[in-house]
């Protein structure tokens, strides 16, 4: 059986871009906005220079740390379950991430989330089997600024199973949101042991290391939480103009960051991914639904796999779509997206339900994606060929009266040989797809989502671990000016 | 034999060719071109082409940038010949430009400031993570008409607040209009601080900018 794959890059032109990327680290170098990280690459031998805060990485230096970076790790459930394996082509799939705006079905319109929204996701997102793991998606408003990245994980861990993809926006949060992941993990080292969430770390392209990115990506090494590369070179705007040149940039930004890490914490878990995009020449946006994006995500994913015998983790922010509402477009670049990150092995694609260049959730969008994911798993499960004979068996056993339906051949083998979808994907004859209300595909979604929300059962954490974590939560929401937490719709 | 040099400071900027633009500027100050008339009837005659391709979708961003960096090497000769002259070349406003403390987003307000200046402006940038009173400092040195404030982050949007609020204590409210943009950044969030203007893109941001000059 073959894994069916697609790779855009010669083995020789993997090589010109990995040498490519190495020499910019040590001409001209990368920007470091953090004493802690010029610290640490100095201290191992970088040419560091403290007024221009640019660090000149040595080659032996990089290689080092590659070498130290694990090939593969799992993400846990909330019961310790190893569900997600960012490794080799194994492929999965997360809702994308940080959205400050949310679609309300009911006006098609865009507004500011809310606690409840959040919840519903949560609900959601559960109920989704085609989706690996949560994301910490949805941005609330009804809180103080402050407190809006941590906020957003204490209500994924107060209602949610799955391995978690998350984020801060300040200084001050990492701290506060490892000891929510410590509360239920038990302990720091159980957490290191059984990492139940990522760290998403984004570079400012090109080549520089914020203080807020720098910071998480040191506290996630020194932590044993796994930190998960976010390079995003605009091609043309802020990485070069060209599919392969940007391939470079994405290679050195997340080379570079891979030797801070590995200098913090040898040998604990860290992602080759990115959001990289192209920039739409006209009006200045920057397409997620367009191709040579699409291309330049697959193609620094393979450099990600070749970068050393068996590879690095590999991440992506495919499954997204450009525009406002759910509709014809959203489809298709949503679909283009998934189904090439997956033939390209991309270990964890973020983006479904997000629209309008990532800053927009759908819960109807999540839904629909669910159903391309199914589709898409089915797809990098290749054509099975392992049954011998191939045919000859079933079609003399039917003979020539030709009604396979009878056959065990059949039963033995439907469910596996397509992907069963929902409700969500119209497969009707046309008088019963009239008779069932004559829906589009957002109505049937938004059906779903209700039905998937209702069905939802609470998680019950153990009582003090609850506690705990809204006692963490009460604490740090009055550090940032909040005296009461909002009211939850899931008690 | 003028008309011929203005047909090439035209087409400099119309190709976007930095050098031959310098060069051309040069040529026409050794030929006793006056250099207000090199500016008018030359080289933003040229930006004027730039700026009517790009409405018709025949020239994109970088055309449009381009166009306006054979412009500025074109002024960079001229200008300084008519500043010893005590003239200056008419502009539609003074822009003081920047991406607010904390935040070091850059491509957005590049581009707004290429279109500022394609537009008739003459842009300040300011560059990014810029401090609030450093646009207050700036905007009364330039004697600026417009400060224009970037923000991509929530949590830096803020700052566009505390720059109005600076200029307010510093008296220089009545005279200098604030405009905002940024992604996080709304009609709502602009009205509910104050700022005299607000546009989603660049283009818009020299629409709202002409509007506020009164032109």
């Amino acid at each position: 059986m073959i894994r069916p794959r697609l790779e855009f890059l010669s083995r020789d032109t993997v090589d010109r871009v990995i040498e490519e990327a190495y020499e910019l680290l040590w001409n001209p170098g990368v920007r470091v906005h953090y004493d802690e990280g010029l610290k640490l690459l100095a201290d191992a031998g970088a040419t560091v220079d403290l007024e221009s805060r640019v660090a000149k990485i040595p080659r032996g230096l990089v290689e080092k740390a590659v070498d130290t970076a694990p090939s593969s790790f799992y993400l846990h459930t909330v019961e310790g379950d190893p569900v997600v394996h960012y490794g080799g082509d194994d492929v999965h799939v997360d809702p994308g991430s940080a959205a400050i705006e949310i679609v309300d079905y009911n006006t098609n319109r865009w507004r500011t989330p809310v606690t409840k929204d959040c919840e519903d996701f949560v609900r959601l997102a559960e109920m989704l089997p085609q989706i690996d793991a949560l994301a910490t998606s949805i941005v609330c408003g009804d809180v103080p600024q402050g407190m809006i990245d941590w906020y957003r994980l204490y209500l994924l861990l107060l209602n949610g199973r799955k391995p978690i993809v998350t984020g801060t926006f300040s200084m001050e949060s990492y701290p506060v949101m490892h000891e929510m992941l410590v509360a239920v993990s038990g302990s720091a080292q159980a957490l290191a042991a059984k990492p139940r969430a990522v760290f998403d770390v984004c570079p400012s392209p090109p080549l520089l290391w914020s203080d807020i990115t720098c910071k998480v990506l040191i506290d996630c090494a020194r932590t044993g939480v796994p930190a998960e590369l976010v390079s995003m070179p605009l091609m043309g705007a802020t990485g070069p103009q060209t599919v392969i040149g940007s391939t470079v940039q994405h290679a050195a930004e997340c080379l570079s960051g891979i030797t801070i890490h590995q200098l913090a914490g040898p040998g604990s878990p860290i992602v080759w991914g990115g959001s990289p995009a192209s920039f739409d020449m006209r009006t200045g946006t920057t397409p997620m639904g367009a191709m040579a994006t699409m291309m330049l995500d697959c193609s620094y994913a393979q450099i990600g796999k070749s970068i050393k015998p068996g590879g690095l983790p590999t991440h992506a922010y495919l499954g997204m779509s450009d525009t406002k509402i759910v509709d014809a477009q959203t489809g298709l670049e949503t679909a283009s997206g998934l189904i090439l990150g997956a033939l390209a092995g991309v270990n964890m694609m973020s983006g479904p339900g997000m629209l309008d260049f990532e800053s927009c959730f759908s819960l109807e969008k999540l839904a629909i994606d669910a159903e391309i994911v199914g589709m898409v798993k089915r797809l990098v499960r290749g054509v099975d060929d392992t049954e011998e004979p191939l045919a000859l068996t079933v079609m003399r056993e039917v003979g020539h009266a030709g009604n396979f339906l009878k056959s065990k051949h059949t039963r033995r083998n439907f469910r596996k040989e397509d992907y069963i979808p929902s409700e969500v994907i119209d497969r009707d004859f046309r008088q019963t797809w009239f008779d069932k209300g004559a829906l589009d595909v957002n109505a049937r979604a938004h059906r779903k989502v209700q039905e998937l929300i209702a069905a939802w059962q609470p998680l019950s954490l153990p009582k003090d671990v609850a506690q705990e974590l809204e006692a963490i939560a009460t604490r740090h929401a009055k550090g940032a000016g909040l005296d009461k937490l909002p009211r939850r719709t899931i008690q | 034999m003028s008309e011929e040099l203005f047909k090439r400071m035209a087409q400099s900027v119309i190709d976007g060719d930095t050098d031959v633009a310098a060069a051309v500027a040069q040529e026409a100050l050794n030929s006793g071109v006056d250099p207000l008339e090199a500016i008018y009837k030359g080289f933003s005659a040229g930006m004027d082409v730039v700026g009517a391709l790009y409405a018709t979708g025949e020239y994109f961003l970088p055309d449009l940038i381009l166009g306006g960096e054979a412009m500025k090497a074109a002024l960079a000769v001229l200008e300084p010949v008519l500043q010893a002259a005590g003239q200056h070349r008419k502009v539609l406003g003074k822009v003081v430009l920047g991406t607010v403390k904390g935040d070091i987003h850059e491509i957005g307000k590049a581009l707004v400031g290429s279109m500022l200046s394609a537009g008739g402006f003459e842009v300040y940038d300011l560059g990014i993570d810029v401090e609030s009173g450093e646009f207050v400092a700036k905007a009364r040195e330039y004697n600026a008409d417009i400060v224009a404030l970037s923000a991509l982050l929530t949590t830096t949007m803020q700052h566009q607040r505390e720059v109005i609020e600076h200029l307010s204590e510093a008296g220089l409210r009545g005279r200098v209009k604030v405009i905002v943009g940024g992604c996080p950044v709304t009609q709502a969030w602009a009205d509910q601080i104050g700022a005299d203007g607000f546009a989603e893109d660049a283009a818009g941001a020299v629409v709202v900018s002409k509007k506020l000059m009164g032109t």
